[in-house]
């Protein structure tokens, strides 16, 4: 593993090498952004939904512990066994155990970012299992050796051509291969022997129903329905802040979220698992690792409202031109930047820098989270908390010393225009950021504040 | 009425131009402009990167400066976004900062919703292309934005289409950032570069002569990258076009 | 203290009484699919890569389905199942006992839907209607059966519809099985059928 990650400005910079690469990425997530949009303006009520949403997320936050008792007691009225899990070890090991109680060494598993953020894959590979992720595009970066770069496209980073390539190595298949319906039909041969002969399957969960005890999947592929149907076990895993209320509310989740996600009306499949089928039995791990500690922070717990839907990570200018890698975390892109730090502060200080503040994500966000507001909070505490770079401390205090006092302003203003227009080489060359892809600005003669001193005067 | 004028800091220094614009507008359509002396900056920059605890010295100087005045009216979507949300000082002086607070307004949105202009004696006959300035549309919601589905209208259009000769480009995006994002554009130089590049694309792939903002310091950003380009389009601030004579 | 009681107390250490109430809200809705319904289901579900066939009878569905699917000659179906015993003329019945796995060759499933939905093209499906959880899923083509009266507007219609109603397992199914994993191609049949038809009875 490695023990020196790049930081967001490091790993931005290196994507940003390869300039044809980068159109290729925003023109693609933009293309999606655009569908979002259209699937949006179909629904006059869209506003009022992402308001409904919000609230009923706000309702389910206030009231979370008497939720979970609720669902949890339903759950197990229906045949479901439910588990606790206090954090991503602990969740992983529940997991295992079931594996080792079933004999088995080998699951499949469709998508769940939960189990990204466990790093569920890497623990049980630990130990013997063998773990084969089902979504085509988590499968292609599974083989791969990477991480999703995206919550809902997975793959979204690499070219087709780049994917026959995984496929030739890892699967045997010809070499030189690029039409996505022949390496998508491959894919599906391939999984499919899977699906049948595996005893266990994962899934995720987008929704957990406290008034009925059911949990709801979606899917355009069919890989979770296909992997829990024909599995003696299905375990699915889920955090805590993933209930709603009532099945009604379903409603209003349901028609937001992938016309948010991708622009579709609705996923292919809506699955609502509320009993296991005779024979099987369904085990569901209620999963917290860090999300009562994010609960309590009054300024950022509303991101727990997320239903990863992606739409931020689509709108983002930055993560559009840096990629879901360089934000070196399971979720990337703004909600990313806002949720990782509070798993590990330091390890994710550079996350919320990462912006403009644009606010776009916030816009498109369905149920109503204030990224960009989070963001900028994100930036004070970790300033606070001592996780800035000394130098840029330094620069600041250095700063709002010089804008505190008007006559060092002017003094070093003056001096600085003048300077730049003496000697522009000194403050253009290539250790000044800026002046790399930018022209510094043409010093005037006179500021502004000259100029006003010699042609008005203050009545 | 009394309007306060406030220059940010870079304005100040770089683009007096959009400055002397600013005023000599607001007189022509008979404001009283006072501009308080001292003014340095609205603490923003500090505080975006992390460090709004360093901004009260700042906060405390702009409500002494501008105490008193009717409306705060400056010239940058951004800055006047800052102070909107951040202006506070210690206790002894909270109240007039929240009054502040209440007054300060951009200076397309003071020209529609305070003084509603209605005609303007202005004639800028060239192809222009508008940037979105993220603060003030998002922000101070001075444009209607693409994400929402809500009717449409925008302030500095509206401005726009009562000067004389003047022709608006459509955009490809009309309203994605530009990348400067303040200490971003050097803190993240690569995504900032790049993001501008691809604004000044879109704007020249459709015709702009120039590209006017109601924020200088997205328009600094783009007109770095213009003239590294050795592009003959040019950047110019909204208030500018808004006080160009007709001749 | 197990990790349930962990979690549980460490939630209500977050409870506080200073903050905005937050009732659950009254759902918004809209009368934009009220109209059309039948045609708003139909362009939908093709938009989505359904195929909608208009059927006034059993006998034009089990006609289409000799047509399309017995007597083409390029990989003609060799195993078609139903769950519908009208359907038992062109379709095998009576699997639903025996294991899902042995659904692995089943070139076509033809089941029936509760209802559909005018404003994203899904039906919704309950395990009764199913014969094994996994038949949609697990067959090459699927076929499903709605009676054209059997539409609501929207989502909010349908949970209205669905009310408390017990099943096991629930879905609802727009179009066939699909992924747009490798460069935003559409791709139809990742691992589910790779067709969808939608027999409309009108």
């Amino acid at each position: 593993m490695n023990t020196k990650t790049l930081d967001h400005p490091e790993l931005a910079e290196r994507f940003n090498r390869d300039e044809e690469r980068v159109d290729w990425h925003d023109q693609t997530l933009w293309w999606i952004r655009q569908k979002r949009d259209k699937a949006a303006h179909t629904l006059p009520e869209w506003e009022a939904l992402r308001e409904a949403a919000s609230r009923i997320k706000l309702n389910v936050l206030d009231n979370l512990d008497e939720y979970l008792v609720q669902f949890e007691a339903n759950a197990l009225s229906n045949g479901i066994i439910v588990h606790w899990a206090a954090d991503a070890a602990e969740h992983n090991q529940i997991v295992h155990k079931i594996l080792i109680d079933n004999q088995v060494s080998q699951m499949v598993k469709s998508k769940s970012m939960l189990t990204e953020e466990c790093h569920l894959n890497e623990y049980l590979g630990h130990h013997g299992i063998d773990v084969v992720d089902t979504d085509l595009g988590e499968r292609i970066v599974q083989l791969a050796g990477e991480p999703p770069s995206h919550i809902v496209l997975p793959c979204i980073h690499k070219k087709k051509e780049e994917i026959g390539e995984i496929f030739h190595q890892h699967m045997g298949t010809p070499a030189g291969l690029s039409d996505p319906q022949m390496l998508a039909g491959l894919a599906r041969t391939d999984l499919r022997e899977r699906f049948l002969t595996r005893r266990v399957a994962l899934t995720g969960v987008n929704f957990a129903i406290a008034e009925t005890g059911e949990f709801v999947v979606c899917t355009n592929e069919g890989n979770a329905d296909m992997g829990a149907h024909l599995a003696d076990v299905h375990i699915a895993s889920m955090g805590i802040e993933k209930i709603i209320p009532q099945r009604k509310h379903l409603g209003v989740f349901l028609r937001l979220l992938t016309r948010s996600a991708t622009g579709q009306p609705i996923t292919a499949y809506s699955s609502h698992f509320k009993r296991p089928r005779a024979g099987q039995t369904m085990h569901l791990i209620l999963v917290d690792n860090g999300r009562s500690v994010h609960l309590g922070r009054e300024d950022f717990r509303n991101s727990l409202k997320c239903i990863r839907c992606g739409a931020c990570m689509n709108t983002c200018p930055v993560y559009r031109r840096s990629g879901g890698h360089s934000y070196h975390s399971a979720i990337s892109g703004p909600i990313g930047a806002i949720l990782a730090p509070n798993l590990d502060m330091k390890k994710h200080a550079d996350l919320p820098f990462a912006s403009t503040l644009c606010g776009s994500c916030s816009n498109v966000c369905p149920v109503k989270i204030d990224i960009h507001q989070q963001l900028y909070k994100w930036r004070q505490v970790i300033t606070q908390e001592g996780e800035a770079s000394a130098a840029k401390s330094a620069s600041m205090q250095v700063m709002s010393t010089v804008l505190s006092n008007h006559w060092i302003y002017k003094f070093g203003g003056s001096i600085g225009r003048k300077f730049m227009q003496w000697f522009p080489g000194l403050v253009s060359n290539k250790l000044n950021p800026w002046y790399k892809h930018r022209e510094m600005p043409t010093p005037p003669e006179q500021s502004f504040q000259e100029w006003y001193a010699q042609n008005r005067k203050n009545p | 009425m009394k309007v306060g004028l406030f220059i940010p800091c870079y304005v100040d220094q770089f683009y007096p131009g959009a400055a002397i614009a600013t005023l000599e507008l607001l007189e022509k359509l008979g404001v009283s402009v006072v501009f308080p002396a001292g003014q340095t900056c609205c603490g923003q920059p500090m505080a975006n990167s992390g460090f709004e605890h360093l901004t009260h010295t700042v906060n405390e100087k702009f409500v002494k400066q501008f105490g008193g005045v009717d409306y705060v009216v400056s010239p940058s979507g951004s800055c006047v976004l800052h102070l909107k949300e951040h202006l506070h000082t210690n206790d002894r002086h909270e109240a007039e900062a929240t009054i502040l607070r209440s007054r300060i307004y951009e200076l397309t949105e003071f020209l529609t919703d305070v003084l509603k202009i209605k005609q303007l004696n202005a004639r800028f006959p060239h192809r222009v292309g508008l940037h979105q300035s993220c603060h003030g549309q998002r922000g101070l919601h001075i444009s209607q934005m693409t994400e929402l589905v809500a009717p449409p209208f925008s302030k500095p259009v509206h401005l726009l289409n009562l000067v004389d000769d003047l022709e608006l480009i459509n955009l490809d995006r009309p309203d994605e950032c530009c990348g400067f994002g303040g200490t971003f554009c050097v803190v993240e130089e690569a995504v900032s570069s790049k993001m501008g590049k691809d604004r000044v694309a879109d704007h020249l792939r459709n015709g702009a002569e120039y590209i006017t903002s109601a924020d200088m310091s997205c328009l600094m950003h783009l007109e770095g990258l213009l003239r590294r380009q050795k592009s003959e389009t040019k950047v110019v601030h909204i208030a500018e076009i808004l006080n160009s004579n007709v001749s | 203290m197990s990790s349930r009681d962990n979690i549980l107390a460490a939630i209500g250490k977050t409870k506080r009484n200073d903050r905005e109430p937050s009732p659950l809200p009254q759902i918004p809705t809209s009368d934009t699919f009220n109209d059309r319904l039948i045609e708003r289901f139909s362009e939908t579900l093709t938009g989505v890569g359904g195929q909608v066939v208009r059927v006034t009878d059993w006998l034009d569905i089990i006609q289409h389905i000799e047509q399309t699917y017995r007597q083409v000659s390029i990989s003609p179906a060799h195993r078609i199942v139903t769950t519908l015993p009208e359907l038992s003329a062109v379709a095998e019945v009576g699997w639903s006992g025996l294991s899902p796995h042995l659904l692995a060759d089943a070139d076509l499933a033809i089941i029936g839907a509760h209802f559909g939905v005018a404003e994203n093209g899904a039906v919704w499906l309950t395990e009764s209607l199913l014969g094994h959880r996994a038949a949609p899923f697990i067959c090459q083509h699927l076929a499903v059966v709605l009676n054209a009266s059997n539409i609501v507007p929207t989502m909010h219609d349908a949970y209205e519809r669905i009310g408390d109603a017990e099943y096991g397992f629930g879905l609802f199914m727009a179009g066939p099985s699909k992924s747009a994993d490798i460069e935003q191609s559409l791709v139809m049949g990742a691992h589910g059928p790779k067709t969808m038809t939608l027999f409309l009875m009108v």
